[in-house]
C-alpha cells in the first residue's frame, strides 16, 4: 500500500465520517440560530434515529417506509422536547436552558436503555455489494448512501430557507425575532419548527450511518458533541459553516489517527474546540463564534 | 446569616460529625456518607462558579481527577507522604483552574461552558493514554493512606471524620468569602456583568479566582478519593461525573453553600436508595438506567419549577 | 372472602403441623455484585443469570450441606454496580455489613474489582472475583482475601502467542481498544512476543465509541503483516472486523476471548468468518474429545444457561465457577469467612466451566494454558481451530 493509497483511504474514511458529523452540526446551527440554544439533546436524536430505524427494519419495513418513519417519530419527538421542556422556559438564561437541555439528554438516554437494553443492534447495509475502489481507497456502499443523503438534505434545506415561507420566516428569526414578530411572524413556532427539523437532522443521520456503525443506546454524547464541535468550527450560526466545518473535523480527525496517534483521536475535537474558543479571545478567527448568553 | 451564627452551626455540625460514625455499626453507611463528603467537596467547588460567578463548568470531573492522580501517583509511584502529595494535588487542582481560566474567562456564557467540556474529556483521553505515568486504564494501585503519625486514616469512620472535617471548614471559609467584599462584588457580577464592570469590579480577575479556588476544593476531593479507596482508573472521572456534579449543584440549588452538601447528600441517596428498591419491583437488578431517567428529569423539573433548588424551596417554606 | 382466609390459615396451619417437615435450617448467604448495567453488562448479566441459575438448582436439590451435616438454603444477594467504582465499593460494604454474607462473588470487571479489594481484606471477607485483571490476585500472599475465575490475560495471550509461532505467522500487526482490557492484553502480548521472536509491525488503538476503525487498519495494512490481532469487545470488535474485511486485507485475523459471544458473530457478519481466537473450552464444549475432563460439566452448564437465558457465553461460566467455588467451600467450613477463605485456597482439582482450578497460597487463579483453546469461526460456528 502506497503512502498516496493511505492518504486516500483516510480522505475518503474522512468524508463519510464528516458527512454524519455534518448532519448533527446542522441541527445545532438551525435550533442555536432561531432560539440561541443550545441543545445538548442533539446527540441522542442521532441514537433514537437509529435504534427506531432497526426496530422498524426488523420488523420487516423495507428501508424507504422505515426511513420516512423515523425521521418523522423522531422529529415529532423533538418537537415535544420543545414544547415540554423548553417553551416553558423562554426567556430564561441560557445557561439554565443549557442544562436543561443535558437533563432531557440523559433521560432519553436512560429511556433508550429501558427499551432497547445495552446489546449493539446491526442493520444491513442500503444495498449490498463488496465495497468500492477510488484512487486506492476503499469505500463501503453505505459510505455512499451517506454522503448521498446528506447531499440531498443540504439541497432540501436550502430550498426551504431560501424559497418557502416557513424558511423565510425561520431566517427571519434569527436575525431579528423581534422585528418578525412585529411582521406577524409567530415566534414560539419558529421554534418549535426548529426543534422539530434539528431532531429531523439527527434522526436522519442516525439511521443512514446505522449500518456502519450498528446501534447503541449510548451511541448519542460522542457524536452530538462531535456534531457539536463541527457547528463551532462552522461558526455556529451558519448552515453552510456546519457542513464545512463536519467535513473538516471527519477528514481532521481520520488523518490524525492515522498519521499521528491512534490513542488521542477522540481528543482532537476537543483540541480543536478549544483552540476555537481562545483563537476567537485573540480575536484570531476570521469569523465570529456567537457569544453571547 | 451573620457570621457567628454560621460558625456556631458548623461547630454543631462538627460534633455530629465526631459523633456519627461511633453510632453507627455498619460500614456501609459511614462510607455513604464519606463519599457525599467527597461530592459535597466537589459540587461546592462547582456551586462557587455556578452561583457565584454566574458560570456553569461541564469539566469538573477533571479537577477530581487531576486531584486524585496528582496525589495518587506522587504518593504510589514516587513515595512521597501523603501529605505532601495531597497537598501538591490541591495546588495543581488551583494552577490547572487558573491556567485554563485565564485565557477562556474571556468568554462568556456558552462558549465558557463548552470550552470546559472540551477540556474535561482531553484531561480524560490523557489519564487513558499516558499510561506510564497514570497507569493507563487499568489504573494506579498501592496508594497509601492518609496519616498523622501512628493515626491512620484508613478506616470508614477516621475519613468520614476528615473528610467532612475539611468539607466543614470548606464551607466555613467559603462563607466567610461570600460575605465578604469580594462576596458581594461576585454577585454583582452574577447579577449583571455589565453593572458590576462599570462599577469598577475587574470581572474576569473575579471569576478566574473563584474557578481556581473550584478547582483547589475539587482536587481535594479527589485526592481524599484516590487515598481512601487506595485505588483509581479514569472511568470514574468522565464526562458523566461531570454532569452528576451539576445534577448535585442544581439539586441543591446554585445560590447556596449547604446547596451542595444538600445535593450531594439527595443524589447518593437516590442512588443507594434505588438500588436497595429496585430489586424488590424487578428481577434485572440493574439499576443504572432508572437512575439516569430519573437524574434527567430531576434536572428538567428543577430548571423548569424549582431552579433555586432543595434549599431554596427550604428556604420559601421557612 | 373470610372463608378463603379461614381455609387458607388452616392449610398453613396444617402444614406447620405436619410432622415431616424439618425446621428451616439457617440460610447460607452469599453476596455478588455484577455489572447488570453500565459498559460492562454485556459482561455482568450473564453472570447474574448464571448465579440466579445456580441458586435455583441448588435449592431445589435442598441447598448446602454444611459441615453441620444439615442442608441450609442458599441466599445469593445480587446487587448491581453499573460498571462504576464507587457504587461497586459501597455494595461490597452492603454486602458485608448489612446483608452480613459470608463471601462475595464479583464483580464482573477489573476496575470495579480492583477498587473494592482493600474494603474485602481490611473487613476479611472472602471475595471470588469474575474480572481477568491478574492485578487483583497479585502478589497472592498480600492479597489473602481475593480470587479470581478468568483466565489471566497471560495464559489466553500466551496460547494465542504459541499458535502465531507455530503457524509461523511472525509479522504482527496489533490493535487493541482504549481501556483496561485492550491494555492489559497489548502489555502481555509485547512480553509474548519478546520472548518468542514475533515481530510487531504495527501496534494501534481505537475507541470503544469509534464509528469506523479504517485509519488504524489503512496503518496496519501499510505495514505488510502476516496476521492481525484485535484485542477489543463488541460492538468496536465488530466495527474493525467489518473495516477489516471491506480493506481487503489478506492476512489471517485473530481476536481476543472478548468475541466470544453470538454478539459479535451477528453484529459482523459474513466478515467475523476465518476468525481465530483464544478463548475457555466452552463454546466448542460439544467438539471436545470425551476424555476431556471438563466435558461433562461445560454441556450440562451450557445446556441448563441455553435452556433459560440463551446463548451461552464464557462470562457466565467465570461467575459460574465463582459461585460453585464458594459453595464448596461452604459445604466444608460453613459460614466462618475465615475457614472459607483457607477452603478456597486449598481448592484442589475443582473442574470449572473456565477450566480445571488448583489453588494454592501463592496461586489465587489457579489455572494454566489448559484452560485456554484456540477457535475459529466458520459459517458463523464456532469450531476447534487446528
Amino acid at each position: 500500500m502506497t503512502l498516496g493509497e493511505q492518504l486516500a483511504q483516510y480522505l475518503a474514511t474522512g468524508l463519510v465520517v464528516g458527512g454524519v458529523y455534518a448532519l448533527i452540526a446542522l441541527g445545532f446551527v438551525i435550533v442555536y440560530r432561531v432560539t440561541r440554544i443550545i441543545n445538548f439533546a442533539q446527540g441522542e436524536m442521532v441514537m433514537l434515529g437509529a435504534l427506531v430505524m432497526v426496530t422498524l427494519v426488523g420488523r420487516g419495513l423495507t428501508v424507504p417506509p422505515a426511513f420516512a418513519l423515523t425521521v418523522v417519530a423522531v422529529a415529532a419527538l423533538g418537537a415535544l422536547l420543545e414544547r415540554a421542556a423548553i417553551h416553558p422556559l423562554r426567556g430564561a438564561p441560557a445557561l439554565t436552558v443549557l442544562i436543561l437541555t443535558i437533563g432531557a439528554s440523559i433521560a432519553l438516554r436512560g429511556g433508550a436503555l429501558i427499551l432497547w437494553g445495552t446489546d449493539p443492534f446491526a442493520l444491513a447495509p442500503f444495498s449490498t455489494g463488496p465495497p468500492v475502489r477510488l484512487f486506492g481507497a476503499v469505500v463501503v456502499r453505505q459510505g455512499f448512501w451517506v454522503l448521498a443523503v446528506a447531499a440531498a438534505v443540504f439541497a432540501a434545506l436550502w430550498y426551504f430557507f431560501q424559497r418557502t415561507y416557513a424558511g423565510t420566516a425561520v431566517r427571519a428569526c434569527a436575525v431579528n425575532p423581534r422585528a418578525a414578530r412585529l411582521m406577524g411572524i409567530r415566534v414560539h413556532r419558529v421554534s418549535l419548527l426548529a426543534f422539530a427539523l434539528a431532531a429531523a437532522l439527527g434522526a436522519t443521520a442516525g439511521a443512514v450511518i446505522a449500518p456502519i456503525t450498528y446501534a447503541t443506546y449510548d451511541m448519542g454524547l460522542m457524536l452530538g458533541l462531535k456534531g457539536f464541535v463541527a457547528a463551532v468550527l462552522g461558526g455556529l450560526v451558519s448552515p453552510p459553516g456546519a457542513i464545512a466545518g463536519g467535513f473538516l473535523l471527519g477528514v481532521v480527525e481520520s488523518f490524525a489517527a492515522g498519521l499521528v496517534s491512534s490513542g488521542y483521536k477522540d481528543a482532537v475535537a476537543f483540541v480543536i474546540l478549544i483552540a476555537i474558543c481562545l483563537a476567537q479571545v485573540a480575536g484570531w478567527l476570521p469569523w465570529r463564534v456567537a457569544e453571547e448568553g | 446569616m451573620g457570621a457567628r451564627a454560621r460558625w456556631c452551626l458548623l461547630a454543631a455540625a462538627a460534633a455530629a460529625v465526631a459523633v456519627v460514625p461511633l453510632l453507627l455499626e455498619s460500614r456501609y453507611v459511614v462510607s455513604t456518607l464519606v463519599f457525599i463528603g467527597f461530592n459535597a467537596l466537589a459540587a461546592l467547588g462547582l456551586s462557587l462558579v455556578m452561583g457565584f460567578a454566574g458560570q456553569v463548568s461541564l469539566g469538573q470531573a477533571a479537577f477530581f481527577a487531576i486531584g486524585a492522580y496528582v496525589s495518587g501517583v506522587l504518593s504510589a509511584s514516587w513515595g512521597w507522604n501523603p501529605w505532601a502529595s495531597l497537598a501538591v494535588a490541591v495546588a495543581a487542582g488551583a494552577a490547572t483552574a487558573y491556567a485554563v481560566g485565564l485565557p477562556i474567562f474571556r468568554l462568556s456564557g456558552l462558549l465558557l461552558a463548552m470550552a470546559t467540556l472540551g477540556f474535561g474529556i482531553i484531561v480524560y483521553y490523557v489519564l487513558v493514554n499516558w499510561s506510564s505515568v497514570t497507569g493507563g486504564p487499568s489504573g494506579l494501585t498501592g496508594i497509601p493512606p492518609l496519616a498523622v503519625g501512628g493515626f491512620r486514616f484508613d478506616t470508614d469512620a477516621r475519613m468520614l471524620w476528615l473528610t467532612w472535617g475539611l468539607l466543614l471548614l470548606a464551607l466555613g471559609l467559603a462563607g466567610n468569602l461570600v460575605d465578604s467584599r469580594i462576596g458581594r462584588a461576585l454577585r454583582a457580577v452574577h447579577g449583571s456583568e455589565a453593572a458590576a464592570q462599570a462599577a469598577g469590579i475587574d470581572t474576569t480577575r473575579l471569576k478566574l479566582g473563584v474557578f481556581s479556588l473550584a478547582g483547589a476544593v475539587t482536587a481535594l476531593a479527589g485526592a481524599l478519593y484516590a487515598h481512601y479507596l487506595t485505588f483509581i482508573n479514569p472511568s470514574p472521572f468522565g464526562f458523566t461525573y461531570s454532569v452528576e456534579l451539576v445534577v448535585m449543584v442544581v439539586l441543591g440549588g446554585v445560590a447556596s453553600l449547604w446547596g451542595a452538601v444538600l445535593g450531594a447528600a439527595a443524589v447518593v441517596a437516590l442512588v443507594e436508595g434505588l438500588r436497595a428498591l429496585l430489586p424488590l419491583v424487578t428481577v434485572s437488578h440493574g439499576a443504572a438506567e432508572y437512575e439516569i431517567v430519573v437524574f434527567g428529569l430531576i434536572l428538567i423539573a428543577f430548571m423548569i419549577a424549582a431552579p433555586a433548588g432543595l434549599s431554596g424551596i427550604a428556604r420559601r417554606r421557612a | 372472602m373470610r372463608r378463603i382466609v379461614t381455609l387458607a390459615l388452616a392449610a398453613l396451619l396444617a402444614l406447620a403441623w405436619s410432622p415431616g417437615l424439618a425446621p428451616a435450617q439457617e440460610a447460607y448467604k452469599v453476596g455478588a455484585i455484577f455489572s447488570i448495567t453500565g459498559p460492562g453488562s454485556s459482561l455482568g448479566i450473564p453472570e447474574r443469570d448464571t448465579a440466579l441459575l445456580l441458586e435455583a438448582q441448588i435449592n431445589a436439590k435442598g441447598g448446602v450441606r454444611g459441615p453441620d451435616g444439615k442442608m441450609h438454603p442458599l441466599k445469593i444477594v445480587i446487587y448491581d454496580d453499573a460498571s462504576d467504582e464507587t457504587k461497586a465499593v459501597l455494595a461490597a460494604k452492603k454486602l458485608i455489613d448489612e446483608d452480613r454474607v459470608t463471601a462475595i462473588v464479583g464483580t464482573t470487571l477489573s476496575g470495579t474489582s480492583l477498587a473494592i479489594v482493600d474494603t474485602v481484606q481490611k473487613a476479611e471477607v472472602p471475595m471470588v472475583s469474575c474480572a481477568a485483571a491478574i492485578k487483583i490476585v497479585e502478589p497472592a500472599a498480600e492479597r489473602k482475601w481475593v480470587f479470581k475465575t478468568p483466565q489471566s490475560d497471560h495464559l489466553i495471550v500466551g496460547v494465542l502467542a504459541d499458535y502465531l509461532k507455530a503457524k509461523g505467522l511472525t509479522r504482527v500487526g496489533w490493535l487493541n481498544v482504549d481501556y483496561a482490557f485492550g491494555q492489559l492484553g497489548w502489555i502481555e502480548f509485547e512480553k509474548a512476543a519478546q520472548k518468542l521472536g514475533l515481530q510487531v509491525v504495527a501496534n494501534e488503538k481505537f475507541g470503544q465509541k469509534d464509528v469506523d476503525m479504517t485509519p488504524q487498519l489503512t496503518r496496519v495494512k501499510a505495514a505488510n503483516p502476516q496476521a492481525v490481532v484485535i484485542w477489543s469487545i463488541p460492538p468496536s470488535a465488530s466495527i474493525a472486523t467489518k473495516n477489516y474485511a471491506d480493506l481487503g486485507i489478506k492476512a489471517p485475523l485473530f481476536h481476543s476471548h472478548g468475541v466470544g459471544n453470538k454478539r459479535f458473530i451477528e453484529l459482523a457478519g459474513a466478515a467475523a468468518n476465518g476468525v481465530i481466537f483464544p478463548v475457555g473450552k466452552l463454546l466448542v464444549a460439544e467438539q471436545l474429545p470425551d476424555g476431556d475432563p471438563q466435558k461433562g460439566v461445560l454441556l450440562a452448564y451450557a445446556r441448563d444457561f441455553e435452556a433459560k437465558y440463551g446463548p451461552r457465553n464464557t462470562f457466565g461460566g467465570h461467575a459460574w465457577d465463582a459461585v460453585q467455588l464458594v459453595v464448596k467451600a461452604m459445604e466444608k467450613a460453613g459460614t466462618d469467612r475465615a475457614k472459607v477463605r483457607a477452603a478456597i485456597e486449598t481448592t484442589r482439582n475443582f473442574v470449572g466451566i473456565t477450566g480445571v482450578f488448583d489453588f494454592s497460597p501463592t496461586d489465587h487463579n489457579g489455572l494454566d494454558r489448559r484452560a485456554v483453546t484456540m477457535v475459529q469461526i466458520v459459517d458463523g460456528q464456532w469450531k476447534l481451530a487446528k
